[in-house]
């Protein structure tokens, strides 16, 4: 083995992508697991066609991974790949514009036939075409690599290319100067029954290592760990910290969860992993619609557990009406909204922050909501907990706003103990208490009291009827509808006096005041910190509390000279703020790609608004 | 031994007025179920009724349990979630023929199919009476109303195929004027587990008067309406002399001493046998060809959702490796950083 060379870097991104069947989900989780165990930060992001099947060898089939791993903090997925991974020219074809200027392409070049190049649409071989641009391309013979590898192994052609990933993957370790043992003992535990199949992913991986060795095409790389805080890490996405958020609001307010949901993207993992949770009692209701979902939901609530339903923007939309009878009924409800490409069925597998207005708005009457988002992958955990904790004991219906990228994306997450979380206490009334009025409130969340259906002595009536303040008897009294329509509003205005203030990050004499909210956060802190290094005075607001917003946002806004809110939408939010706040200036930066933001976009746009006059 | 409180039906009356018109059909079914909830064997506490949207969704109102009413159609996703959140209430769903089968159709059809251990009654009055005199989903093919002037052009539902197609283990029929005959029935379909359907016939005194007049006219109803029960020959009529047999795949009306016909040859009422196809003939008899059912038509055990729910979760966590959230939090792949 000749002498490596080896640089040093603080991060890198690299990006496996291929066709949808050929495992670059896989090859991408294996390598970021692996750089975890080793002590990086990381984040990443799958992108995957919205068709299950979509033609092979097309530019609409093309999936992909994307990984983000440092030795000093990452909070993004990154803007462009240091390496990407090319299966196939179609691969290519979609992701050479994200590599970036100098970095490396590991293509297969046996993919690279006439008959491929046409079906990516290629007129010409863009590796042959001049303007390709100033990558390091290693050209591999990946596919026959592979059949050379398993020519012994017996298996069939087609189950031998299916490991082809595993060569890429060998490669990217070889390059990174990763040790392969943590997929050979994946290996080995996930195909125990089939040791023919688990050997043949483990002889792919080590003959791409040593191809990788054996070229030495260019510079091996390392990147250090990252300086983390002590403790016990997992690696985490999203939606499964939003489920088991909602699962920790259970436990610490001593309820049976119950999800009523209907499966829609990219929600469905939440109502998956609620589903596998019957070891924690969790009774999980797949409904025959968006609507019988909340309804069940509801119904739940009614009956006493803490109850939860989760979708996605057109779900949300069927949802409506429903929302509005958790309002006027003032039963604890969590509405989870993972966000996609809208309007309509719009963008299913792509990220938008397009909801917010349909949060905030989307219901006849006055219908008042509290709104959360969750900024990052793993602070959906806190944010669904946080979700549910303000549903409970504020008798409220609460979305929590997330979206695709940090529903999918994911980051290594210090594991909490129970015992550090809040406890939650819902207004739950006594059996037979003599004063119990349905619709009576407590001064300081002016919340009513959950008597829960089977309690003795409570019987009473609720529903969609406007009702009597204080008995929930119907009413049509002019003044009474007023009152109640103020309490409601009172009430979710009232949770402003139990969330978070906001909290300025980065200079608080900043020239420009970068404001976001929800999962751009990465994005958002990532540009401000950059900024900074280069000695710009720049700060970040980041919103989490929508609705209400937390009660210093005034006194916060009113600090600096320029504002620049960013969002993935039309500039939802910033009317938002400007309805409350209208004395203020704000520019803004709005997206609407199904993409997310990318660092050096922000780095721009912030950076000519603190150069404008 | 379930510890029981004993009531009367008043136990059951809430303090609201009764906002019904005067005459509706609504008054003597909202009579029988309270009458009929003393006489079951659940506290007061354990009962939940639960409404959608129009007339008869009211319902809850009148009655001194945990009641809900919630949004057009929605009874019956509410009322299974709150059976299955807590399955020891007994958990009433009030619903009209607009409310379950129009907007709600898709609720209805489910919950009868996940067979959640709920009692419906659906009022089926074959008209839109809150919003004042539209055809609904059971109207006859034909009839004229505010919104079909010239008549529909739409061949109604009948409750009891639907369910029968939902794959329902439980129906009953019933009409309003008959309160002895619905405290019955709701009796029985308290007891059967599972979603129990009970289709009351139900009179809308403004918009759709005498709509079953035919079946409950005091000189006629006895020729035309047969009341069947689980194990009895199928026979009616004022002089007890009709008779339901089979002729090939068909039911036929017959009269007991004419052509040779014996009491023996009569059907016997099988309420309990799965293969619903007698079941469904019966549902499917109308004036004025054959006397319509009412009773208990179907009554078939089957396991319940509910119950399988928390069965499923006490399987699982029996073995489950995680007892509590931070025996998931530290499952699977961690680390430690030093």
């Amino acid at each position: 083995m000749s002498e490596k060379v080896v640089k040093e870097l603080d991060r890198v991104v690299i990006k496996f992508s291929g066709d949808s069947g050929d495992g670059m989900q896989l090859a991408g989780t294996q390598f970021s697991d692996t750089s975890a165990l080793l002590g990086n930060d990381i984040a990443t992001f799958p992108d995957y066609p919205a068709e299950i099947r979509a033609p092979q060898g097309t530019v609409g089939g093309v999936s992909g991974f994307q990984l983000h791993f440092g030795h000093i903090e990452v909070y993004t997925s990154g803007d462009a790949a240091d390496v990407l991974v090319a299966m196939n020219p179609a691969a290519l074809k979609a992701n050479m514009k994200w590599v970036k200027p100098g970095g490396t392409i590991i293509i297969d070049i046996d993919t690279f036939t006439p008959k491929n190049l046409k079906k990516a649409g290629c007129d010409e071989d863009p590796l042959k075409d001049k303007k390709f641009g100033d990558f390091h391309i290693i050209e591999a013979p990946i596919s026959n690599l592979t059949q050379e590898t398993l020519k012994e192994s017996g298996l069939d052609k087609k189950s031998i290319l299916r490991s082809k990933n595993m060569f890429a993957l060998g490669m990217v370790y070889w390059l990174f100067n990763r040790s392969m043992d943590h997929t050979l003992e994946f290996f080995d535990k996930k195909f125990a029954k089939v040791p023919q199949i688990a050997e043949a992913n483990k002889s792919v991986l080590r003959a791409g290592f040593n191809f990788a060795n054996t070229i030495e095409a260019l510079a091996s790389y390392r990147v250090e760990p990252a300086k983390i805080e002590k403790g016990t890490y997992r690696n985490i996405n999203g939606n499964i910290a939003t489920a088991w958020g909602l699962l920790a609001a259970a436990e610490k307010s001593n309820l049976d969860l119950f999800i009523g949901s209907y499966p829609i993207t990219p929600a469905t993992d939440i109502l998956q992993e609620l589903a596998a949770r019957k070891d924690l009692g969790v009774k999980s209701f797949q409904a025959e619609d968006e609507i019988a979902g909340i309804c069940t939901a509801i119904g739940a609530s009614f009956s006493g557990s803490m109850a939860v339903t989760t979708t996605s923007g057109p779900g949300l939309a069927l949802k409506s009406e429903a929302i509005g009878l958790a309002v006027m009924t003032e039963l604890p409800l969590v509405i989870v909204n993972v966000q996609r490409g809208g309007p309509s069925t719009g963008l299913p597998t792509k990220t938008e922050q397009s909801d917010l207005s349909q949060a905030l708005y989307g219901r006849n009457g006055e219908s008042p909501v509290p709104i959360i988002a969750a900024s990052t992958p793993s602070d959906c955990f806190q944010y669904a907990f946080e979700a549910s904790k303000i549903a409970l004991e504020h008798m409220t219906p609460v979305i929590l706003l997330t979206d695709g990228y940090i529903a999918n994306g994911s980051e290594p997450w210090k594991i909490p103990a129970m015992k550090d979380m809040p406890v939650i206490t819902p207004p739950l009334a006594k059996a037979n208490d003599k004063d119990y009025q349905p619709y009576k409130r407590d001064n300081q969340r002016l919340a009513r009291q959950w008597a829960v259906a089977g309690i003795e002595g409570l019987e009473h009536r609720i529903g969609g009827l406007e009702k009597m303040d204080i008995t929930g008897t119907i009413s049509y009294v002019p003044e009474n509808h007023q009152l109640m329509t103020d309490l409601r509003e009172g009430k979710v205005n009232k949770i402003a006096d139990f969330i978070p203030e906001l909290e300025i990050m980065g200079d608080e004499d900043a020239d420009v005041c970068m404001i976001g909210w929800g999962g751009t956060y990465g994005h958002l802190i990532s540009t401000m910190n950059e900024l900074r290094e280069e000695g710009k005075k720049v700060a970040l607001l980041n919103f989490n509390y929508i609705k209400p917003l937390p009660k210093n946002t005034e006194e916060v806004l009113a600090k600096f000279k320029k504002r620049i809110v960013c969002e993935l939408n039309l500039g939802q939010f910033v009317d938002y703020l400007r309805s409350y706040f209208p004395e203020y200036k704000y520019h803004q930066y709005n997206k609407v790609q199904g993409l997310p933001f990318t660092v050096s976009e922000l780095k721009e746009v912030v950076t000519k608004v603190m150069e404008e006059k | 031994m379930i510890e029981t409180k004993s009531y009367t039906a008043k136990d059951f009356k809430s303090d609201q007025e009764v906002r019904w018109c005067a005459g509706c059909g609504d008054m003597a079914i909202l009579n029988a179920v309270q009458k009929a909830m003393a006489e079951m064997d659940h506290k007061i506490e354990d009962y939940a009724v639960i409404s959608g949207i129009g007339c008869s969704s009211r319902f809850p109102y009148y009655m001194n349990t945990y009641g809900f009413h919630s949004i057009h159609g929605r009874a019956g996703a509410i009322a299974s979630g709150v059976k299955t959140a807590n399955p020891k209430l007994s958990v009433w769903q009030i619903t009209g023929d607009g409310d379950a089968l129009a907007i709600g159709g898709n609720h209805f059809i489910h919950e009868i199919r996940r067979n959640v251990d709920l009692n419906i009654i659906l009022f089926n009055n074959e008209i839109y009476g809150l919003t004042k005199g539209q055809f609904s989903p059971t109207s006859r093919f034909g009839q004229k109303t505010k919104t079909s002037p010239y008549g529909t052009v739409e061949h109604p539902f009948h409750p009891g195929e639907l369910t029968i197609g939902a794959q329902g283990k439980y129906f009953a029929r019933g009409i309003d004027n008959n309160v002895k005959l619905n405290i019955e029935i709701f009796k029985d379909a308290e007891k059967h587990a599972g979603t129990s359907v009970i289709e009351v016939l139900q009179n809308c005194v403004i918009f759709n008067n005498g709509a079953h007049s035919a079946l409950t006219d005091r000189e006629h109803k006895e020729d035309r309406t047969i009341i069947v029960k689980h194990g009895e020959p199928l026979i009616f009529g004022k002089e007890k002399n009709k008779g339901l047999v089979l002729d090939g795949l068909k039911l036929k009306v017959v009269t007991i001493g004419e052509n040779g016909v014996t009491k023996e040859d009569i059907l016997v009422h099988d309420a309990h046998e799965e293969d619903p196809i007698l079941h469904l003939a019966l549902i499917n008899m109308r004036f004025p060809d054959f006397p319509v059912a009412f009773g208990v038509i179907r009554a078939v055990k089957a396991h319940t959702y509910d119950e399988r729910v928390e069965a499923q979760i006490k399987e699982v966590k029996a073995t489950a490796k995680i007892k509590n959230m931070d025996d998931l939090l530290n499952s699977g792949s961690t680390w430690d950083v030093e």
